[in-house]
């Protein structure tokens, strides 16, 4: 699997990206430059954590807009599998390329520690190697990661089988409706989560529970 | 011409900053304020002499850049 992350001004859990890339696939991601162009011939795009642009006017606004994002826009529409974690959530979102919006938590803190978070929907390349309803620990570290949409694309998103990730045990830490913690586009092949499977994949800093995401993309997309 | 763009949230989607400055000016005293709603600003020159082309052009960027639509609506005024 080849693979690329995308790297805004401010992003910062690019690296935490290409580590866990590199150890499940055995070659260093392009690291791909906001500014440029093209993204080059990969089969999985990695759009990263941070803040990208400072947040400028609303969070992933800004990038939504940057160069490379058009690349990674006709990228996905020709089917090549995206990944978008908490910053890189909200980018697609910004850029239509997932449904819906993120919004201030809605207890208005940043939030920044480990949640229960449950597999709702193993039909993916992403999650293909979970088991239905298992539940993982992944950490969240945002303040907007409240996720909204309208009656109507939630009960799109339901019916569909395309939330994939929803925050279990009760434990829903910024308000999201429908307990929401990543989703699925149409192709299935474009996913953003609030949650951080990049930073699960250590067994040093705790249960590698984001790894089998990882693993799977590779045996999917080899 | 300079214009002024008001974005805000729609009815409806939970404005979680604006209940909380509503709480706060209810500590302070201010007991007649209800629902505090709380949006944006953006002041634009442009160089631009017809109206109804800058009007044209703001909704653009509104609809591009400057609003979420999934969650905000946005005004349009312009200044002579």
């Amino acid at each position: 699997m080849k693979s690329a992350v995308i790297v805004f001004p401010a992003s910062n859990r690019d690296r935490d990206a290409a580590d866990v890339l590199e150890k499940v696939t055995g070659a260093k991601p392009h690291m791909v430059w906001h500014g440029d162009s093209n993204v080059p011939d990969v089969d999985l795009i990695v759009v990263p954590g941070g803040f990208s642009y400072g947040d400028y006017l609303r969070c992933g606004a800004m990038a939504a807009q940057s160069r490379i994002m058009r690349d990674v826009i006709a990228k996905a529409d020709k089917g090549v599998a995206v990944l978008g974690i908490c910053n890189g959530f909200q980018i697609l979102t910004e850029s239509r390329l997932l449904p819906g919006a993120l919004m201030r938590n809605a207890k208005l803190k940043f939030v920044s520690k480990p949640v229960p978070v449950s597999v709702e929907e193993t039909q993916s390349a992403f999650t293909r190697l979970y088991s239905k309803g298992e539940i993982v620990s992944f950490s969240v570290a945002h303040g907007e990661g409240n996720y909204f949409a309208d009656d109507e694309t939630l009960a799109r998103l339901e019916g569909e089988g395309r939330i994939v990730f929803r925050y279990a045990l009760g434990e829903n830490p910024n308000g999201s409706r429908n307990d929401i913690a990543g989703i699925l586009n149409e192709k299935r092949n474009v996913m953003g989560l609030m949650p951080h499977p990049e930073c699960a994949c250590d067994p040093l800093l705790g249960p590698p529970d984001g790894l089998p995401l990882f693993k799977g993309l590779v045996e999917a997309l080899a | 011409m300079k214009a002024r763009v008001f974005v805000t949230l729609k009815n409806g989607v939970l404005d979680p900053q604006g209940k909380a400055i509503g709480h706060a000016l209810n500590n302070l005293g201010f007991a007649s304020v209800g629902e505090v709603r709380q949006g944006k600003v953006i002041d634009i020159e442009l160089d631009e002499k017809d109206e109804a082309r800058a009007k044209a052009r703001l909704k653009e960027m509104c609809e591009k850049l400057l609003a979420n639509t999934i969650i905000e609506k946005y005004e349009i005024e312009l200044k002579p």
